[in-house]
């Protein structure tokens, strides 16, 4: 009994001694964050967002979806922050639960494409020779296409929907995570104590999932702060063309379309929801910028 | 003016990075004349780079000279324009660098890179320069047409280096600086290399800096020698004596690191390593690792004097106080 | 390349084929009589096995067919031909003012390094790339024809203006060579406003990847012995580092025409521009799977070919490169 259990904390220790340079770096990466002031900039703005999201509910003055025409068309206002659109529906508090939308968005796409990318990008990385070149055709195949054409593509086919949207979006986007966890995994499977751990008869995806898998994490979930504000940009234009979200859902780009009509008169309808995706964009590219600032392997030493 | 040509007074350079500041140079005392050849003998790191870029007026961000001059040919550099001190470059100052392939433009034939200097020397256009740059390709040993129309990454290292010398001397300049040439090329094309400027030097009448780590190439080829450590100059004479006689601590120990042919000894190194330059010992910058450290060692940096005639030696071994407390 | 360009069509075929959509539907509406249904089935060659019209479809690339459009009954490859040239004006267009714009962005930011220069220019190219494209196209249509009118509105033309002959298809080269100034006036005036539209999105990454490529270079060995040399610092600057830097950056122009053509498809349906991107959309909303199709292999086509131009220019740029 006791032979084990100090083997165990030894293999603990071994553990976290091997994963303490990552944690040192980790820190250090931390103090770079803080000292970068686009990085700052978006994480508030990102934060902001998130918040609006979560509490919309709470905070959202008027129904988004109900329509009430004694009220259309209405200039913004103290009583309309945004002014309402050709239904009668507020606009402002259309754009606080359309973040919601936008969040869901984001974060099930970045599931999807992440997970799927890098589950790929590990094996073709791992396994190399055959598996690796089926897996590297299929991802040229799919950046052939600019991706806004594939997504919309898909998601015409598929029709349009939410639920439609997210999948286009993930589908045409999880190459770039393969990619990655591809070099990655290479890097990795090269390592000695990968052939240790095989010596020692660990099977193959054991050693992909345990020990592969958590070094890509760190170049992965960079790489999909920086494609958050694509994805916006992605579903918010197929929104616009009418092949995403349908409505009455608040969805920000759709909200930009329905307002055409009305540019001229009523030119609140469509600005606003712009306003909002483009501030969110924003703060997701001042925080993928200060990023990629810090990940410069030139500006740390 | 202590050199007719270069007087270096007091020179204080500082960089400024995210891990603190760095006082590379900390008074640097340096002069020469005309025609003359001074090694400048230090460590990585010592300052002897940052003190010929200072002299060529290259220190810019994050590095700032804080304190002290540079008078070259009498002419203090810190009152200089930025006009005259472009004049200068190039013409009457000239530099040649440590790793020749990667000092040249990779995506220009050598021959434009040396019509450039030539074009500035002469003052005339580039085009005309051709045949000069021709000349001064043939004079540096190289098969002068087809060099001209190469890329740099087509060049071994000596010929690279070769082509960087036409650049320097094309002008020729009051000083030439040449800052590590042979450290990057191998031992055989280092003696080659150091024949050439010995010849051409000595026919054009150049004086030169030639900064090494490399103290037998140093011995060959120059007059004087000094010798640097952590940001000072600590000690100056001519070749014969800095080898036969060596007075600073750290000079003495430097000299005994090095084989010497027929040596039975062993080799002894210097205790201790070379000092952080953001937080520097106090005093002179040595005394940790030396050997003869007294009280006063620590509290101030002692002053480059003359210890004996054209010897001159920044110890407290040496003044007056020195010698007494070292008695 | 040839295998991924077959892979593509492969994944075209799968999307608007294999994929639940029923275009006879979305044609005839929902009521329709089911002989008609089955009529146009077959007179569209949907009620064979899916092999047999995946055979039917490579059979027709092959030999340059892409079928026939349902909603315009003409071949897709004319109706690809009649559009396109007015995408790539666009694109040309837009083009020149992302690269002249950010490739002086990235400079002044790069030499200025962390001046307000600098921030400046990092700030405005971030907006243009977090702005949605399809909203700024709103927007300056709203302030530079609706309320300023200085600008003309959607379209290629005016609507009493004669465009010219068509030679080439490219609105403002065939003005040109046909002489037909008031057509080419008219028709400058309206390719500005989408085209600074698509060109301000693609700034952005230009920008980046100039100021990123200009400092890595300015680093370097051969920028101090230009200085050391005594060149002025304008010299150092435009002979010696901006050749070097340029590099990266011309690659990155391949890969800002794809993303261009993608910004093309948004900017297109805003301006009402008639091209390539706005007949796809088209084609989409009403599933005319023939244009669907032949649409988006051609556009996968042209962004391959830009990425294969590029790789060759590379190799042009960098003697080092050659071998």
């Amino acid at each position: 009994m006791k032979s084990i259990t100090i083997e165990k904390r030894g293999k603990l220790r071994d553990f976290i001694a091997r994963r303490k340079p990552i944690i040192e770096d980790w820190k250090h990466t931390l103090y770079l964050w803080k000292s970068t002031k686009l990085a700052m900039i978006g994480t508030v703005i990102i934060v902001i967002f998130i918040l609006i999201a979560i509490f919309a509910p709470i905070i959202v003055p008027y129904d988004p979806i109900s329509s009430n025409m004694s009220a259309r068309l209405q200039p913004p206002s103290w009583d309309h922050l945004f002014g309402t659109d050709q239904f009668g529906r507020d606009i402002f508090s259309r754009v606080i639960v359309g973040s919601r939308i936008e969040l869901w968005i984001i974060f099930l796409v970045s599931l999807i494409s992440g997970g799927l990318g890098t589950f790929l990008g590990v094996v073709a990385g791992y396994f190399g020779k055959f598996v690796d070149e089926i897996i590297m055709r299929i991802t040229d195949m799919f950046l052939a296409f600019p991706s806004l054409v594939l997504a919309m593509a898909f998601a015409a086919a598929l029709g349009p929907s939410l639920t439609n949207t997210i999948i286009a979006i993930s589908v045409v986007g999880w190459t770039v995570f393969a990619r990655l966890a591809r070099a990655e995994a290479m890097k990795i499977k090269k390592q000695p104590y990968i052939e240790a751990i095989r010596a020692v008869g660990a099977g193959n995806s054991r050693i992909m999932f345990l020990h592969v898998l958590p070094m890509c994490l760190s170049p992965v979930l960079v790489q999909l702060t920086l494609r958050m504000g694509t994805i916006i940009l992605t579903a918010a234009g197929l929104g616009f063309l009418g092949l995403g979200v349908r409505p009455p859902l608040p969805e920000w780009g759709s909200m930009v379309s329905d307002g055409r009509s009305y540019l001229v008169a009523q030119w609140w309808i469509s600005t606003f929801p712009g306003i909002a995706i483009a501030f969110v964009v924003l703060g997701f590219n001042f925080l993928g910028d200060g990023i990629r600032d810090i990940m410069d392997p030139r500006l740390r030493r | 003016m202590r050199g007719d040509l270069l007087d270096v007074r007091e020179l204080k350079v500082v960089f400024y990075t995210y891990r603190g500041i760095i006082k590379a140079l900390n008074g640097v005392e340096l002069w020469m004349n005309h025609e003359e050849r001074l090694g400048l003998i230090g460590e990585t790191g010592c300052g002897k780079s940052v003190t010929s870029l200072s002299i060529m007026g290259l220190i810019e961000q994050p590095g700032e000279i804080i304190s002290g001059d540079v008078y070259f040919e009498g002419k203090s550099m810190q009152k200089m324009s930025m006009e005259e001190l472009h004049d200068m470059r190039g013409k009457k100052i000239s530099m040649i660098f440590q790793e020749p392939v990667s000092a040249l433009n990779p995506v220009m034939r050598i021959g434009f890179q040396v019509a450039e200097s030539i074009s500035r020397a002469k003052d005339i256009k580039i085009k005309e320069a051709y045949p000069e740059v021709l000349k001064m390709l043939e004079l540096v040993g190289l098969d002068s047409k087809r060099t001209a129309s190469l890329y740099p990454h087509e060049l071994s290292g000596g010929m690279a280096q070769r082509a960087m010398i036409a650049m320097a001397l094309s002008s020729n300049p009051k000083l030439l600086i040449a800052d590590e040439p042979t450290s990057a090329l191998d031992v055989t094309i280092q003696a080659q290399i150091m024949e050439l400027l010995d010849e051409l030097v000595r026919e054009m009448g150049n004086a030169v800096i030639l900064i090494t780590h490399d103290m037998g190439v140093a011995a060959e080829f120059c007059d004087k020698i000094a010798v640097m450590y952590a940001g000072n100059v600590v000690e100056r004479a001519s070749t014969v004596d800095i080898f036969e006689e060596p007075l600073h601590p750290y000079t003495k120990g430097l000299l005994k690191a090095v084989p010497k042919i027929g040596q039975s000894k062993e080799l002894v190194g210097i205790t201790g390593t070379v000092p952080d330059l953001v937080n520097p010992p106090t005093g002179c910058r040595f005394h940790p690792r030396c050997p003869y450290a007294m009280n006063k060692c620590s509290q101030k940096m002692p002053p480059l004097i003359e210890a004996k005639p054209g010897h001159h030696v920044a110890c407290y071994l040496y003044t007056q106080e020195g010698e007494h407390n070292a008695n | 390349m040839v295998l991924v360009l077959f892979g593509v069509s492969v994944i075209v075929f799968f999307i608007v084929h294999v994929i639940p959509a029923d275009p006879v539907g979305a044609l005839l509406g929902g009521n329709a009589p089911p002989q008609l249904v089955d009529q146009m089935k077959h007179q569209l060659g949907l009620d064979k096995p899916i092999w047999a019209q995946f055979g039917d479809y490579m059979l027709g690339i092959l030999h340059g067919n892409l079928g026939i459009s349902l909603k315009s009954n003409r071949p897709v490859t004319q109706d690809i031909a009649e559009y396109f040239p007015a995408t790539l004006e666009l694109a040309i267009f837009s083009i020149i003012i992302s690269v002249a714009l950010g490739v002086v962005l990235g400079i002044l930011s790069a030499v200025y390094r962390n001046s307000w220069v600098d921030h400046f220019s990092r700030i405005f190219s971030i907006l243009g790339v977090s702005m949605p494209v399809f909203w700024t196209g709103l927007i300056l249509l709203l302030i530079f024809y609706y309320i300023l009118g200085w600008l003309p509105g959607t379209g290629q033309l005016s609507l009493f203006t004669i465009p010219p002959h068509r030679i080439t298809g490219m609105l403002l080269l065939d003005s040109i060579l046909t002489g037909n100034w008031e057509a080419f006036r008219d028709g400058l005036a309206h390719i500005i406003l989408p085209a600074a539209v698509l060109g301000y999105s693609a700034t952005a990454s230009i920008a980046r990847i100039t100021r990123a490529s200009m400092l890595d270079v300015l680093r370097q060995d051969f920028i101090r012995t230009a200085k050391a040399k005594g060149l002025s610092g304008r010299v150092v600057i435009y002979r010696h580092a901006l050749k070097n830097a340029l590099i990266p950056v011309v690659t990155l122009i391949g890969l800002t025409f794809g993303s261009l053509l993608e910004g093309a498809v948004l900017t297109e349906t805003i301006f009402g521009w008639p091209g390539l991107g706005r007949y796809i959309v088209n084609a989409l909303l009403v599933l005319d799977y023939p244009a669907i199709m032949g649409g988006t292999l051609f556009i996968a086509l042209m962004y391959s070919l830009a990425n294969l131009i590029v790789d060759l220019t590379y190799a042009v740029l960098d003697p080092r490169m050659r071998i």
